[in-house]
């Protein structure tokens, strides 16, 4: 079976026009985490972003989460990495993150305490990493957006920005996560607000496409976890200042 | 007056209903390209509203004449137990469904799905989980269309009733249900959180409407169907919905989409039928009515014959398509997720679909033949062909 599965691909391979999209040869030295241009711009703003880079040199941020935005072992998951792209970027600003991550949160117990969050960090930022257990527990779309809705009115009366972000492109599981409901929800609520939404499943189906990572391994060590999340804090980087408009604000000013 | 139940089958129906199938199984395959071809790209309603009101009509056809022939008893019983086998098909694929998740619980491992991996924590505790499918409320992901069906059917026999006794007051009751349920929010509860994906208070509108169609209301709309202002209308609305949905393929385009228009189309509701799907849906229907007549030629060509196939044996080809959706993810993550197979694991889908259904058939013809010296059981399933 296997062996007539192969001939079949093979014989759609010469003979397809589709084959044409997967490189034969790997280009060299390729960057892993690179991410098409289209999948990381936008027309929404962070403005507190851009105030508090430019007139305090300070920016303080929130990432609030579940379950995806933490890996075993401190400074591996992607907002340490994220911590870190910035801080090579602006080494002139003082760059905090503080994670709030915690497995099986649905957006609306998130929502529950996040004023309190807010009020105790007062960041500038909040990244706001969620929809995958709101997707796997089935909750109904409708709240859904409702509980987004609250959420970003929480975050933006607190003063601060809000990105989201929505679930990882997961191959093994997709049969059993209905994502695509709830990431349309989302996109759909990022656009009506007018905030940027970094699109990790886009963004990793297309790492996972292009031959970048293979996620459907199975595996116990959490060498490529870590590489996939660096290059998830490397992009989500790339949003913040596309988004701040901070692209033209000095690397490096003893340079 | 009882409307007249039309007597010969109509095989539009079969051809869109086996390409409804086809299209079904195609989205269900995850990531997969070749789903670029299915309709839900190109509008708003998809593959499961042309499955929906097919069934409410052939389901009116078929039963329709049982309840004028042998009364409200024996057609409500015969109704039920399509009911059950709908249901059964439905545990069927449950099980299969079961298979599938713990296999994957057992052998995938990954740091970076810690998360994901807690949709399979329902497999801790299988009583609860068995006995929430059992009750339709437990909702596997690609398995909702099923359930509908089912209570579709468990409610069909007053609905017929209404429908034979006054057509126009019970579609008018239904769309009362319709426009009640988005006034008030009603749906099923399903576990662990949240409703129905269809839900059936609104999807009931699609298949009452095709039932409606069947006894005699589709005569009454050529009328409006034969008018150019009709498709006009439904052509123009096909390419708006056509221009909204490329938006969403290309979000270069999305902000091309003025704010208002947006704040009043978005959400699309799928779960409670929206009104653009359901028009979608009637344009659709409307202009296709219009173009490929009832006694179209290549309704009885070869070409086509594979389609009406698995049209008329709907229920199977469906759990099969569920089925072979399953085994097309699995073979895309264990073989190979890339494009040749995904082409592949779509074409020999459709083809194992088509196979099963010429099977089907032919095992169909074959008992008929032999029990032609006898009486013929009148049972509407075999005799009307499927429900």
């Amino acid at each position: 079976m296997k062996k007539l599965m192969m001939a079949l691909s093979l014989l759609l391979l010469a003979a397809g026009p589709a084959a044409a999209q997967e490189p034969l040869v790997p280009l060299p030295q390729r960057d892993p985490c690179e991410v098409p241009g289209y999948l990381l711009v936008g027309d929404a703003m962070l403005d507190e972003v851009a105030k508090a880079v430019k007139d305090r040199r300070e920016l303080k941020i929130l990432v609030l989460g579940t379950g995806s935005s933490a890996l075993g072992g401190a400074g591996k998951a992607y907002p340490s990495r994220l911590e870190e792209a910035l801080k090579r970027r602006f080494p002139e600003i003082t760059v905090n993150i503080v994670t709030e991550a915690k497995s099986r949160l649905k957006a609306a117990d998130m929502v529950e305490n996040i004023e309190k969050l807010l009020l105790d960090r007062k960041p500038d930022l909040v990244v706001w990493q969620t929809g995958t257990v709101d997707a796997m527990r089935g909750v109904d779309p409708d709240e859904f957006r409702h509980t987004l809705d609250e959420g970003i009115d929480a975050i933006h009366e607190a003063g601060a920005d809000a990105v989201l972000m929505n679930m990882q492109y997961s191959p093994r599981t997709e049969s059993m996560i209905q994502s695509g409901a709830y990431a349309d929800t989302m996109r759909v609520v990022a656009r009506d607000r007018e905030i940027p939404l970094f699109d990790r499943l886009e963004i990793m189906r297309y790492w996972n496409d292009n031959g970048n990572f293979d996620l459907s391994t199975g595996t116990r060590d959490s060498a490529m976890a870590q590489k996939v999340h660096d290059c998830i804090g490397r992009a989500l980087a790339s949003l913040i200042i596309e988004a701040s408009h901070l692209d033209h604000v000095k690397a490096n000013p003893t340079q | 007056m009882a409307p007249v139940v039309p007597s010969d089958r109509d095989l539009r129906l079969d051809l869109f209903r086996g390409i409804a199938l086809w299209l079904i199984y195609l989205d269900h395959i995850p990531s997969n390209i070749v789903a670029w071809v299915t309709i839900r790209n190109y509008g708003f309603s998809d593959a499961t509203e042309i499955f929906i009101f097919i069934s409410g009509f052939t389901a009116a056809f078929v039963y329709g004449r049982a309840m004028r022939d042998y009364g409200f008893v024996v057609s409500s019983a015969r109704i039920l137990k399509r009911a059950w086998q709908i249901y059964v098909a439905h545990i069927f694929l449950f099980a299969i469904y079961l298979a599938q998740i713990a296999y994957v619980a057992r052998s995938f491992q990954n740091p970076l799905y810690a998360e994901e991996m807690g949709v399979l924590d329902f497999l801790q505790q299988p009583d609860v989980t068995i006995f929430q499918a059992l009750l339709l409320r437990f909702k596997p992901v690609n398995m909702d269309v099923l359930p509908l069906y089912i209570v579709l059917m468990c409610l069909f026999a007053p609905i017929l009733w209404m429908l034979l006794r006054n057509a126009t007051l019970a579609l008018a009751a239904s769309v009362a249900l319709y426009a009640a349920t988005w006034e008030f929010g009603w749906n099923l509860p399903a576990y662990p959180a949240g409703g129905w994906y269809f839900n059936p208070f609104a999807w009931q509108l699609l298949f009452v409407f095709g039932a409606w169609c069947a006894l005699g209301g589709a005569d009454r709309l050529k009328g409006l169907l034969r008018s150019r202002v009709t498709i006009g209308v439904a052509i123009a609305y096909l390419i708006f919905a056509f221009c909204i949905t490329l938006t969403w393929h290309f979000p270069r385009l999305a902000p091309l989409v003025p704010k208002w228009l947006a704040e009043h189309i978005y959400p699309i509701d799928k779960t409670n039928l929206d009104v653009l799907r359901f028009a979608h849906f009637l344009a659709l229907a409307a202009v296709t009515v219009h173009f490929i007549p009832r006694d179209w030629p290549a309704l009885k060509s070869k070409w086509l014959r594979p389609a009406i196939l698995c049209g008329q044996h709907s229920l199977e080809i469906f759990c099969l398509g569920v089925f072979l959706a399953f085994a097309a993810h699995f073979a895309k993550v264990e073989i190979s997720g890339g494009v040749p197979m995904q082409v592949v694991v779509s074409i020999l889908g459709i083809l194992i679909m088509v196979a099963v259904a010429w099977l089907l058939a032919w095992y169909k013809r074959a008992t008929e033949r032999k029990g032609a010296a006898r009486p013929k059981a009148p049972d509407a399933d075999l005799a009307g062909g499927e429900a």
